[in-house]
């Protein structure tokens, strides 16, 4: 039982750790806490909802055991797309705009207004009943017997999950370590004024600060759907998780984000048997708050 | 023909309360010209004024000819003119490699590469610890660094805000001694300065800061000698 509970923790703590690198991208980068956030990982959900109600007629034949095929690929490419814009639109309407006027506080207040404004415009667009990219039942493969601490199970679907999630993370690990833009991302969240005097546009390092983080929420929203449901509120029940994540690995951290994701993640889904499904969050936080008081920066957090 | 020419300029952090009122300087190709003044003279907005790092309301600034006040900061370099600010003047989570080839990400792959490989023969302390992040680094070697950062890209000048802040005579020597071998392959040196002995020691020229505007300028040697020089140091400015 325990291993299933840890399995299904790990694809839970992958779509965190996908959104937590964006938020804490976004923070580090341009220096607040976008309580949005999980309203792009709503829409690049229902995005592809939309979008694959287009690209079906192409093709019906999915891959393998998988619940998808070509058109939910396509769809997703189309949700990244529209969700990086979506990020990019809102700054420019909005956060670039309340930055400029200097108060911090009025970003992080314009993100929550955001947030509210996009998830009942979601509600608005596709009601509030759950809906699915697929209706076909999948069944779930043993990967370890029943002898071995209770067996583990796991659909296909949640597999593939997990293994693009890990490919995500190196070629994001590989992005920032390696490419110039992800140094330049990098240099930016340290000092921006001699990221400056270096050369470095900072402005079109924020712009694909926001292009990459949103359009990892929308792989976020998708694998959500894709694994449990689409709702107008997953991004409302995602937040507090991903801050949670973003904290715990530590602020501004990429690795840490899908570190803290993971143990955020496998945390909630062991509390289920232990105190309930609707005390697991609480669960959640706990570890944060304890792994906090050893650590106070975070596990990868930079001290002082 | 000046390489670098500022004129009356007017700048500060906010609009309205300018902090360099009508400074003009003049800096000649090859040469070292430190700025000297007391705290508050305006030295290092003055310096951050011409990187185009705080508002200009009004004045020239001209390098080689052109206007730099109609480029975008992060332009300035690509123009040839290189900024080390006084403090927070490398990325201390980047590795010394990594800051090294981040400063030449224009500069294409074989050349930076290139110009690195340099930069470590200039500074083989630094090549010695290339795989260490920046913040880990003595104030010594974080200045080295910087230095190093800014002439990867091989700028026609370096402007230096308080080469020698924080740092202990014997580094200040060194650092001192590094600038000195710069300007002897070539490169035009602009340092804002607290330490004016080391400062007139190293510069052909200066000018002599107070209250946002030139109060005194000369050749080095004139301005070692010149009177007024400890009563300004000493808040003497106005008399």
């Amino acid at each position: 039982m325990i291993l299933q509970q840890l399995a299904d923790g790990l694809v839970l703590g992958s779509i965190i750790a996908l959104g937590a690198i964006g938020l804490t991208l976004t923070y580090a980068i341009l220096r607040f806490a976008n309580f949005a956030h999980g309203e792009f990982v709503t829409f690049g959900a229902y995005l592809a909802l939309l979008a694959l109600g287009q690209f079906q007629v192409l093709s019906t034949t999915t891959f393998g055991p998988l619940s998808f095929g070509w058109p939910l690929l396509a769809s997703l490419a189309a949700a990244i797309l529209a969700t990086a814009g979506l990020a990019l639109l809102l700054d420019r309407l909005l956060f670039a705009r309340l930055g400029r006027a200097g108060v911090a506080i009025a970003v992080v207040m314009g993100s929550f207004g955001a947030a509210l404004a996009l998830r009942n415009l979601l509600f608005f667009a596709f009601g509030g009943e759950p809906q699915y990219y697929s209706r076909a039942i999948q069944i779930a493969l043993p990967l370890l017997p029943r002898s071995v601490l209770g067996g583990v199970r796991a659909t296909p679907d949640q597999l593939a999950v997990l293994g693009v999630t890990a490919l995500l993370v190196i070629a994001m690990h590989l992005f920032l370590s390696r490419a110039t833009l992800g140094r330049a991302m990098r240099a930016v969240a340290h000092n921006p004024q001699l990221a400056t005097v270096t050369g470095i546009d900072v402005a079109a390092v924020v712009r694909w600060t926001w292009i990459i983080g949103a359009g990892l929420a929308a792989v976020a929203g998708v694998f959500a759907g894709l694994t449990v449901q689409i709702r107008p509120t997953m991004g409302l029940d995602l937040l507090l998780p991903l801050f949670a994540a973003v904290i715990l690995g530590g602020i501004g951290s990429p690795f840490g984000a899908v570190l803290g994701g993971l143990i955020v993640g496998i945390a909630e889904s062991l509390a289920v048997p232990l105190v309930g499904a609707e005390y697991r969050a609480a669960v959640a936080f706990l570890l944060l708050i304890l792994i906090l008081l050893v650590r106070p920066t975070g596990l990868f957090g930079e001290r002082g | 023909m000046s390489l670098l020419q500022v004129d009356r300029l007017v700048a500060g952090y906010e609009p309205g309360l300018p902090i360099v009122r009508g400074a003009s300087i003049r800096v000649a190709p090859g040469e070292i010209v430190a700025v000297l003044g007391p705290n508050g003279a305006g030295k290092s907005t003055l310096i951050k004024a011409i990187a185009g790092l705080v508002l200009v309301e009004s004045g020239e600034v001209r390098f080689g000819g052109q206007d730099l006040r109609q480029l975008p900061a992060h332009r300035l370099v690509r123009a040839g003119l290189a900024f080390v600010p006084q403090t927070e003047n490398v990325f201390a989570n980047l590795t010394i490699q990594e800051n090294l080839e981040l400063a030449g990400f224009f500069l294409g792959r074989r050349r930076c590469q290139e110009r690195v490989r340099a930069m470590f023969e200039l500074f083989p302390d630094l090549a010695r610890q290339r795989a260490l992040p920046a913040g880990r680094l003595s104030g010594g070697q974080r200045q080295m660094l910087a230095v190093a950062r800014a002439l990867l890209v091989e700028p026609g000048m370096i402007m230096l805000d308080e080469p020698s802040a924080g740092l202990s005579p014997r580094l200040v020597a060194e650092v001192f001694a590094k600038l000195a071998e710069v300007r002897a392959e070539g490169t035009t040196i602009l340092m804002v300065e607290q330490n004016v002995k080391a400062a007139l020691a190293l510069a052909d020229r200066a000018y002599v800061l107070a209250e946002g505007r030139e109060h005194l300028s000369g050749s080095a040697a004139e301005l070692a000698s010149h009177g007024d020089l400890a009563s300004l140091f000493l808040g003497g400015a106005n008399r």
